[in-house]
């Protein structure tokens, strides 16, 4: 009978791959975890058929349609529509200001790690390296792990009413996020050639320069124009928090019934992150 | 003779692009007001010093720990439910997104479609695309707007605001997987007689799944910090307590209530990560 | 088994792949097609198991019109052909087992497919299988973590669960050392052989086909060049069909040397060949 000779010594039939006990463990978290939650969170599709829920429903459906298209009200949203962009780009301009040198202070292997380094003492790569990099890591897990709007509210309450504690809650929020990302891009980076760079004796400006900087910002340019399409949304919904913008129009129509303003808008806030998201495209493209 | 490479015409197109973005942010600075200078002048520090002192001590009394705590389950309860919501209706959504299943690329070479079926299929796909971005580029708290409106205050509208909106974010990125997959594995599946159905089981979901689950997980970090916010609306969670606390300008609460929002967020950034690199 | 008249194939670039094949293949032949590479020979296994449609030209596969075939039928003939690509074509992340037991598709039902993903339903027919290719105790590894050599086998063993009447292999042997090479295609031709299969095979290794195959098929530029037993292929005739592909031609003029890398292993079974 044909046959190809085994190489391995018999091991015929061996055990089902199962060894670990992770997914039975996993599995039974998992299943708790979403039966708490659904009591916690109070999920109860029947309401949808209760009282006055589906004619509520129905009130929205009717009040939205046709949306609210006179030149009236397009003009009075043209200032709103044109802040929510200018909030985003002024968020995302701060946010890359702040992300950069925390990004880069929040690199493991330029500040404390690996060959750029090895000649300096244990306590200079310490103080030097080790301490400033911990704190930059401590202050953007802060930064972004606090939601944007929580840091609008409290730079309303410092710098007024407007789009400008909107813009600074972005900045710092998507700062924070930024400079964790490009850590982690820089730290992915190939390291031969930095290697090279540094054993043919270059600075560490120079190896940064020449080395890091070419392999990442592909990346950080694309994940940066990302952060980007992202503010718009976010600058809408800071609108809610009295931050300026579409959010704020979209709030007061909601308040008052008027669902084919809040239409209206919802499609403008649609046409703006499709230009956004278009315009990143492109430049990604191009890019690569 | 090798011939020597010509100027990247890519030279002229990036000082465009550069200067289009300088106007862009000038506009923006003057029209937003951002006044930085301002902001750390001595009276804009002044003012941020006096407000930041309001927050310190956090207010760490019983009561108010108790009511972070439950806002906090509260919060963590609405993102779970929300995300795994969102992955049910992402998941039969993205088989609409994907022209490679529906009705181009490999598995439609050996008998292609007739005309009316292609058209209704084409028209399927353009319905799925349409579908998923209204869900998507609506934003989670008009959605919960809505819901508040249909079924009342609570958590349960957090809840269906997070499923829908995400689902349409989740299901054009899943349909993006679904239509990178390798097609060769496909191909031969298909060339042992396999149905579409046995196709998409053995062949696409192998290779479509563990990048579902590092999106679903990177998803549940959003929704984390999404699923407090919504409260401001009458979502539930911490944003509800939030926007009490700051209206009765109960600082010191409204750090302790930060401090929550910071340990939770924190936690579910930590779990995501460690899911990712056991099961991805 | 395969009836082709005047078959072309055009690709929606336009590069013409095939450009006039006609053939006829009976049941439980063994054929080799030999050829430059860009001949079109990888084409022409696509077309043989159904994958493709030929632009022009009528394909006839066990007395059917291929063209005529409902959807269900085209996937019952395509269960009855099994195919060996080069680059294995097997789904990575998944186990062995469940590569090897996806030869049983065009059996199963839907509900038993996706039952099989989490508990193997014949895990016994995918262990014999893979005892026979000689890697039986991979059976649960995942196959992304096995060398090319094991995953060619992998294939194979699938292409034994199927068991269809016709097997197809694109280049099996192209990616693995001669040694196994050998091995290999002797096991394609005793299976097809014991159980009366039809065997057709791409082959880069003119040697291996002039060893191992009673025919041999050469093809250039999309057309069949000769059709031939291998003691009727001349020298000449290979130069032609090789010419101005130098890699291959070299490879030729070693062969004729008589620098044969498959050495002494190079004999044919009884009954077959010279």
């Amino acid at each position: 009978m044909a046959r190809i000779p085994s190489a391995a010594p018999a091991d015929r039939f061996p055990a089902s791959g199962r060894r670990s006990r992770f997914p039975y463990l996993f599995t039974a978290v998992f299943a708790a975890s979403v039966l708490y939650s659904l009591r916690a969170a109070q999920v109860d599709p029947r309401r949808f058929f209760e009282g006055d829920a589906l004619a509520n429903v129905a009130r929205f459906v009717r009040g939205a349609l046709p949306p609210e298209l006179s030149r009236e009200f397009l003009g009075l949203m043209l200032r709103p529509a044109l802040e929510t962009v200018q909030i985003s780009v002024m968020g995302t301009a701060i946010a890359v200001l702040l992300g950069i040198p925390l990004g880069l202070l929040a690199t493991s292997s330029l500040m404390w790690r690996g060959v750029l380094h090895e000649r300096w003492s244990r306590a200079g790569r310490f103080l030097l390296g080790f301490v400033p990099y911990a704190l930059a890591r401590a202050v953007l897990s802060v930064f972004r792990s606090i939601p944007e709007y929580v840091w609008a509210f409290m730079f309303v309450r410092a710098v007024g009413l407007g789009p400008f504690p909107g813009v600074l809650a972005i900045g710092v929020a998507y700062g924070g996020m930024l400079g964790k990302v490009y850590s982690e891009i820089l730290e992915n980076v190939n390291p031969r050639p930095l290697e090279t760079l540094h054993a043919a004796g270059a600075s560490r400006l120079g190896v940064v320069l020449y080395g890091l900087v070419p392999q990442a910002l592909p990346t950080v340019v694309a994940y940066t124009l990302y952060r980007w399409e992202c503010a718009i949304r976010a600058s809408a919904i800071l609108g809610f928090v009295g931050a300026g913008g579409l959010g704020q129009q979209i709030e007061l129509s909601m308040r008052m019934f008027q669902f084919n303003e809040v239409l209206t808008l919802l499609a403008v806030l649609f046409v703006l992150v499709a230009a956004v998201d278009f315009a990143s495209a492109r430049i990604r493209a191009r890019l690569a | 003779m090798a011939r020597l490479p010509t100027a990247r015409p890519s030279r002229a197109w990036a000082l465009w692009v550069g200067a289009g973005f300088a106007a862009l942010l000038l506009w923006s600075w003057r029209g937003t007001g951002v006044d930085l200078a301002g902001l750390f002048g001595p009276e804009g520090l002044r003012q941020i010093a006096i407000y930041v002192g309001k927050l310190f001590p956090p207010d760490l009394s019983a009561a108010t720990l108790r009511a972070a705590g439950a806002g906090a389950a509260e919060t963590f309860a609405i993102s779970l439910i929300g995300s795994l919501l969102a992955v049910a209706i992402a998941l039969p959504m993205s088989l609409l997104a994907t022209r490679t299943l529906l009705y181009r690329g490999i598995l439609f070479e050996g008998r292609p479609l007739a005309p009316a079926a292609k058209t209704l299929r084409v028209g399927l796909y353009a319905c799925g695309k349409a579908l998923l971005n209204v869900l998507r580029t609506i934003p989670e708290i008009v959605w919960a707007l809505i819901f508040v409106f249909m079924v009342g205050l609570g958590p349960f509208p957090g809840v269906l605001a997070l499923g829908v909106h995400t689902g349409g974010v989740l299901g054009k990125l899943f349909g993006e997987v679904l239509e990178d997959v390798d097609p060769a594995p496909l191909e031969a599946l298909q060339a042992t007689g396999a149905s579409r159905f046995r196709i998409l089981l053995y062949g696409v979901l192998p290779q479509a799944l563990p990048q579902f689950v590092s999106y679903a997980l990177y998803r549940w970090e959003v929704n984390i910090r999404a699923a407090a916010m919504l409260g401001f609306v009458g979502a539930g969670g911490l944003g509800q307590r939030i926007y009490v606390a700051i209206s009765l300008f109960h600082e010191q609460e409204l750090m302790t209530l930060i401090l929550a929002i910071y340990a939770i967020v924190t936690l579910v950034d930590a779990l995501s990560a460690y899911l990712r690199s056991r099961l991805v | 088994m395969y009836e082709l008249s005047g078959i072309r194939k055009v690709f929606a670039d336009g590069s013409v792949a095939l450009d006039g094949i006609s053939l006829t293949v009976g049941g439980g032949e063994h054929v080799a097609f030999i050829g430059p590479s860009g001949a079109g020979k990888t084409t022409l296994v696509r077309l043989l198991n159904l994958t493709l449609r030929p632009t022009a030209g009528t394909l006839v596969f066990e007395g059917q019109d291929v063209s005529a075939l409902s959807d269900a039928a085209l996937r019952r003939a395509r269960t009855r052909i099994g195919t060996i690509y080069q680059q294995q074509n097997l789904v990575g992340r998944l186990r062995v087992v469940h590569n090897v037991l996806a030869g049983n598709l065009g059996r199963w039902s839907a509900l038993e497919a996706a039952a099989s993903l989490v508990r193997p339903r014949s895990a016994g027919q995918a262990a014999s299988a893979l005892e026979q290719v000689g890697i039986p105790e991979k059976l649960y590894a995942r196959t992304d973590e096995l060398s090319g050599g094991q995953q060619q086998r992998v294939a194979i063993a699938r292409v034994l669960v199927q068991d269809p009447d016709v097997i197809l292999a694109d280049e099996p042997v192209s990616s693995v050392d001669p040694s196994l090479a050998v091995t290999i295609v002797s096991l394609l031709r005793e299976l097809s052989h014991e159980r009366r299969k039809t065997l057709l095979v791409n082959l880069h290794s003119v040697e291996l086909a002039l060893h191992y195959f009673p025919r041999v098929v050469g093809i250039r530029d999309g057309r069949v060049r000769f059709d031939l037993a291998p003691e009727k292929v001349s020298g000449e005739r290979l130069a032609e069909l090789y010419a101005g592909h130098r890699d291959e031609e070299q490879a030729l003029e070693r062969f004729q040397d008589g620098k044969n890398p498959f050495g002494g292993a190079c004999r044919p079974l009884p009954g077959f060949g010279a």
